[in-house]
């Protein structure tokens, strides 16, 4: 099942147990969510495209009782309207859901008005925002039930292409994978198919983070002596460095950031096509990690 | 009023902080709404049923606090530490510390909308309170409040009113118009009054139910009552010198 075929499953299932819940759709995801419109029709919305109003709105909503749930494309929802989700939910301590669609570059053959790759940034910079980037359709079902009912605000970022591993996730916690001997390889949400596949011959204990904000410092601190860290990220290459060296205060270590390079992608494509590009398919992160670690293939 | 009035005056002249006219070109408003309108405890700002007051226009808040603490929200004494570092009371409202504000707000173009999804949440809810906002005819130049002028009569949110302080104070950058046929063009009800003139406030507020939302539009004089100030732009954000104060309270009207 995608990301997005589960959202649609595990928010209507919270709607039916829990009254509070509100869907604000962008004009998106109308016919996916179509059971909702007729099961919940009181609690269902297709708010129109105007992202500002509509998260104020949904903050508005936050503040007699309910529990917003807003979906639109990645760009449009949290660039568009940041500065709401900065004071009307953050700043005011109202809880909130924002789903987006579109992580990064999966809207690769739409271009770059459609791309998101600096969102997770934008929104670490809000004090209180959780951050949740699931890797599967069951990391989000998961992380969804843990943590919609708040009492922060959330952005679950969905991704088009997602792994296929069984991992059992806690919004909040980072999960190890394996362990190693040579260093410390992080892999954020849908990259820890692929970080597993690139260190196949590479000895190194693979963390698995689902949630970015707040960031799990204990476990990176824990995992990591003084040594080499990659953090393969789906985002921004670097966004997550300042968790990464914060958590590892005291420590001597050398930390490589594999993420989309930090340029507008003109290019279109498959989105296959834009991973190779930006040096996120399994043999360009597989190569920067045999780099770091100094493997030989 | 005038001793409200002079209790803006004089508080932002000891803070040395406060946007004195726009506080003042709402004064009669607020205090219409809480004196005559609105169904609030100030024992019991969390009660369930009742209605909600949002200052779309935040940097106006010495008028709100004046006319919370009149009201008993909280002590009086408490005026006195406007813009303190750590006073309850800052340049904006802020919720989650002072009794009585239903919305942080100084961000132009957020209360309006924060209001219309209270407004949306209490009418599913099928309560009977009714939200009120005030916006600022410059806060109308952000697009967040035609967006919301739009949300609120697709959903006939007839429990909604807009009051839009309407003090021409921002005609030298960008002009507004006729903002009365704006809000019709948008299907609102709407009435334009002297948003000075108690008995009119009372009688445009008062006014419930129909099938739309509802827009005041309130004609007032930024500054209004003090003289100096009327209509002066060179007090929008700026505190009287010690100096200055008792010519100003003087001047009162």
């Amino acid at each position: 099942m995608s990301m997005r075929q589960q959202l649609v499953r595990t928010v209507e299932t919270a709607m039916a147990t829990d009254e509070r819940l509100t869907l604000l759709l962008g004009d998106i995801g109308v016919f996916g969510f179509r059971n909702a419109f007729k099961n919940f029709p009181e609690r269902t919305y297709n708010i129109g495209i105007l992202e500002q109003a509509t998260m104020s709105l949904a903050a508005g909503l936050a503040a007699v009782g309910y529990i917003p749930v807003v979906h639109t494309i990645a760009s449009f929802l949290i660039e568009r309207s940041l500065e709401q989700i900065k004071i009307d939910f953050c700043y005011q301590k109202l809880c909130g859901n924002f789903m987006s669609v579109g992580a990064s570059y999966d809207y690769s053959a739409l271009g770059c008005t459609h791309h998101s790759p600096g969102d997770v940034s934008f929104l670490k910079a809000i004090p209180g925002m959780n951050v949740i980037v699931p890797g599967s359709d069951k990391d989000f079902d998961e992380l969804f039930r843990n943590a919609y009912s708040g009492p922060n605000a959330n952005y679950f970022r969905l991704a088009e292409v997602g792994h296929s591993l069984d991992i059992p996730v806690v919004f909040g916690r980072g999960e190890k994978i394996r362990d190693g001997k040579d260093g410390v390889v992080v892999a954020i949400g849908p990259m820890l198919e692929k970080v597993i596949q690139a260190c196949a011959k590479i000895d190194v204990t693979i963390l698995y983070y689902t949630t970015v904000a707040p960031f799990d410092s204990e476990l990176l601190f824990a995992t990591v002596k003084n040594e080499k860290v990659a953090i393969v990220e789906p985002f921004y290459e670097g966004t997550m460095a300042y968790d990464v060296i914060s958590s590892l205060r005291g420590k001597s270590i050398e930390l490589l950031s594999i993420g989309v390079p930090r340029k507008f992608l003109t290019n279109y494509g498959l989105i296959s096509e834009q991973d190779v590009f930006c040096g996120l398919d399994v043999l360009s992160i597989k190569s920067k990690l045999e780099g770091l670690f100094n493997v030989k293939s | 009023m005038r001793k409200l009035r002079e209790k803006v005056i004089t508080i932002s002249t000891n803070a040395k902080e406060g946007h004195i006219p726009s506080a003042l070109s709402v004064l009669d408003l607020m205090w219409v709404l809480y004196d005559r309108i609105l169904k609030v405890d100030p024992t019991n700002t969390q009660w369930p049923d009742r209605d909600r007051f949002v200052l779309s226009k935040g940097h106006a808040s010495i008028g709100l606090y004046v006319v919370l603490a009149q009201k008993g929200f909280f002590p009086m004494s408490e005026l006195e530490n406007f813009a303190k570092f750590d006073s309850i009371l800052g340049g904006h409202p802020d919720r989650n510390k002072i009794p009585g504000v239903e919305a942080s707000t100084g961000s132009l173009g957020h209360g309006f909308p924060f209001g219309v999804g209270m407004a949306l949440g209490l009418k599913m809810k099928k309560s009977a309170s009714r939200v009120f906002v005030i916006i600022g005819d410059g806060e109308a130049n952000e697009g967040a409040v035609w967006e919301s002028a739009l949300l609120a009569s697709h959903h006939h949110l007839t429990n909604l009113c807009c009051i839009v302080d309407y003090n021409h104070s921002t005609d030298r950058a960008l002009q507004i118009g006729d903002m009365e046929k704006k809000f019709n063009s948008f299907d609102w009800e709407t009435c334009t009054i002297d948003g000075h003139n108690h008995d009119e406030i009372f009688e445009a507020l008062q006014k419930n139910g129909g099938h739309e939302p509802r827009a005041i539009i309130a004609k007032t004089i930024k500054g209004f009552g003090c003289r100096q100030m009327e209509n002066n732009p060179e007090w929008h954000h700026k505190y009287p010198k010690h100096e200055e104060l008792l010519t100003l309270l003087e001047g009162l009207r």
